[in-house]
């Protein structure tokens, strides 16, 4: 039952505002995860960047996607947010007040990953300000510490943000970039493993179509 | 069963026959070299029978879902615009209009009310636009926002539209019907484009402007214009309601303007140093890389006809 409302929610609302609405240029895009246990990082910027990335998959995986958002914002709350978040769109909750012990904050997220899915992370933690990069958090590290099953692919998205940003209500059209990486390995540390995450974020970040190139060269 | 008015149907079977032979031409291209890579060319033939399928489907299916078509079109041309150049975001109210304008200018096309449509967008969505910017109330950047949003609406609404009106004029050819005028300019915008491409790539040496587009060469340009000064005098009087000559000088005015329309574009991906404006159409880049050519011939071929005829 739980499936079937999610694969509807995708079919007649969140693909269509997507793919019509919205409109992506996509980069790399063999290079998405086909089947999990796996984890997607991308950016963070805007509600959109979750029906984004959920919608690069078809319907018959949809299920098998799950991003990970904050308990407090998204669950706690209750009402409305909460149904849909849960029921919708299949979010694992993830608490952000520091209360959780540190080796109980992933047991949503590792028994998804044994159950073969595909985890959204927003390491940054926060939407932020439109179109700017926050700090990397290291949770992902942590998450993958003894899971060397589980492949980890950068995503870059920008012009979400534009889009719909913090606080706004009112969604304004247009395209969208969404760059695809090559899987990033685990590394021993965690400050190495968020380099890299972070470099291949700057280097995605060049494929971009909608960001505007420095342009000093050809001032006249 | 509707019927198929007699010109516009043989225009139909013509491009038909040109995408066969375009097919079979690429096939054979592949056959021959197999070590050489063709699949931007596949692709970009592929992409021209979905581009054809859908517009001849729309045509024949009604005025009303041609209409609702180029205004999807422009929908999508002005989405992709906006995407690429540099705006504010204090600006997403004022683009939130432009948007909202379309479905009302293809809705004063639909009713035809010519004196309308010729002045919706000109007069008051350019005068709206930086009124509503004025409202948000940011100054920072005020002058380049308002020039490329008001620039934007008028290639991607206004000019765009000029085609769906070319379907509500009074149809004066009745063997091409509502849909033969707008079967010519698409017909000869785009066939001039591959013109001009073909001619570029086998006698092109003297470039025209190297800055904008290096590609672009005095033979390309003047090898597509012949050409379809020529194809546009002989199949003008098939499809509208314009004589041999005045069909030439159509023909001659295309010609022109859509290098023009295509060079503009160039400049814009030029200035942002991107190759293509999206990648919606597989092996052609986005929309806006398709109707460059067209945001000038367009109106202008519009307005060359309405003199003339109407």
């Amino acid at each position: 039952m739980k499936r079937f409302l999610k694969i509807v929610f995708f079919a007649l609302f969140i693909k269509p505002v997507v793919f019509i609405v919205l409109g992506l240029n996509i980069r790399g895009r063999d290079n998405l995860p086909k089947q999990g246990p796996a984890v997607i990082v991308a950016n963070h910027n805007s509600h959109l960047d979750t029906m984004v990335l959920m919608s690069l998959y078809p319907l018959s995986m949809i299920h098998k996607v799950r991003p990970v958002a904050a308990a407090d914002y998204f669950v706690e709350k209750g009402g409305f947010m909460a149904w849909l978040s849960q029921k919708c769109i299949g979010i694992i909750p993830m608490d952000r007040s520091g209360k959780t012990e540190r080796d109980a904050l992933f047991d949503g997220c590792q028994s998804a990953l044994d159950n073969g899915n595909v985890l959204i992370l927003f390491p940054e933690g926060s939407r932020g300000e439109p179109e700017r990069m926050s700090d990397l958090k290291k949770g992902v590290y942590f998450l993958l510490k003894g899971r060397p099953d589980t492949t980890v692919t950068p995503v870059m998205l920008h012009g979400l943000g534009r889009a719909l940003p913090k606080g706004e209500a009112l969604l304004v059209p247009f395209n969208c970039d969404v760059i695809i990486g090559n899987q990033i390995a685990h590394k021993g540390s965690a400050d190495e493993f968020i380099g890299d995450v972070s470099e291949s974020f700057t280097t995605l970040s060049e494929y971009c179509l909608t960001i505007e190139k420095t342009n000093d060269d050809t001032d006249l | 069963m509707m019927s198929i008015p007699q010109n516009s149907l043989y225009l139909m079977g013509t491009v038909f026959v040109l995408l066969l032979i375009a097919s079979g031409v690429s096939f054979m291209f592949t056959v021959r070299n197999p070590d050489s890579d063709y699949t931007e060319l596949r692709q970009r033939i592929q992409s021209w029978w979905v581009m054809i399928g859908i517009l001849f489907t729309v045509l024949l299916a009604s005025k009303g879902v041609a209409i609702t078509f180029f205004a999807f079109l422009s929908f999508l041309m002005l989405k992709e615009f906006l995407s690429i150049v540099p705006t504010r975001m204090t600006d997403r109210r004022a683009i939130f209009w432009a948007y909202a304008a379309i479905p009302v200018q293809y809705f004063w096309v639909y009713v035809e009310w010519y004196g309308m449509f010729i002045i919706f967008v000109p007069i008051f969505l350019v005068l709206i636009l930086p009124m509503r910017m004025v409202l948000v109330g940011e100054t920072r950047g005020f002058i380049r926002s308002a020039g490329v949003l008001t620039w934007t609406t008028m290639l991607s609404i206004f000019s765009i539209s000029h085609i769906a009106f070319l379907m509500v004029l009074p149809v004066k050819n009745e063997a091409a019907g509502y849909m033969g005028l707008v079967l010519f300019i698409l017909f000869m915008t785009q066939f001039n484009d591959v013109c001009q491409y073909v001619w570029g790539k086998k006698f092109g040496k003297h470039k025209i402007i190297p800055k904008v587009s290096p590609n672009k060469t005095w033979e390309g340009f003047l090898g597509g214009f012949f050409t379809i000064t020529v194809c546009a005098s002989l199949v003008a009087p098939l499809l509208t309601p314009l004589s041999f000559l005045q069909g030439a000088g159509a023909g001659a005015l295309i010609g022109f303007s859509g290098f023009i329309g295509d060079v503009v574009i160039s400049s814009v991906k030029r200035d942002l140093q991107i190759k293509d404006s999206g990648n919606l159409i597989p092996g052609h880049g986005g929309v806006l890389d398709r109707l460059d050519s067209l945001t000038y011939t367009a109106p202008l071929f519009f307005h060359y006809v309405y003199y003339l005829h109407y």
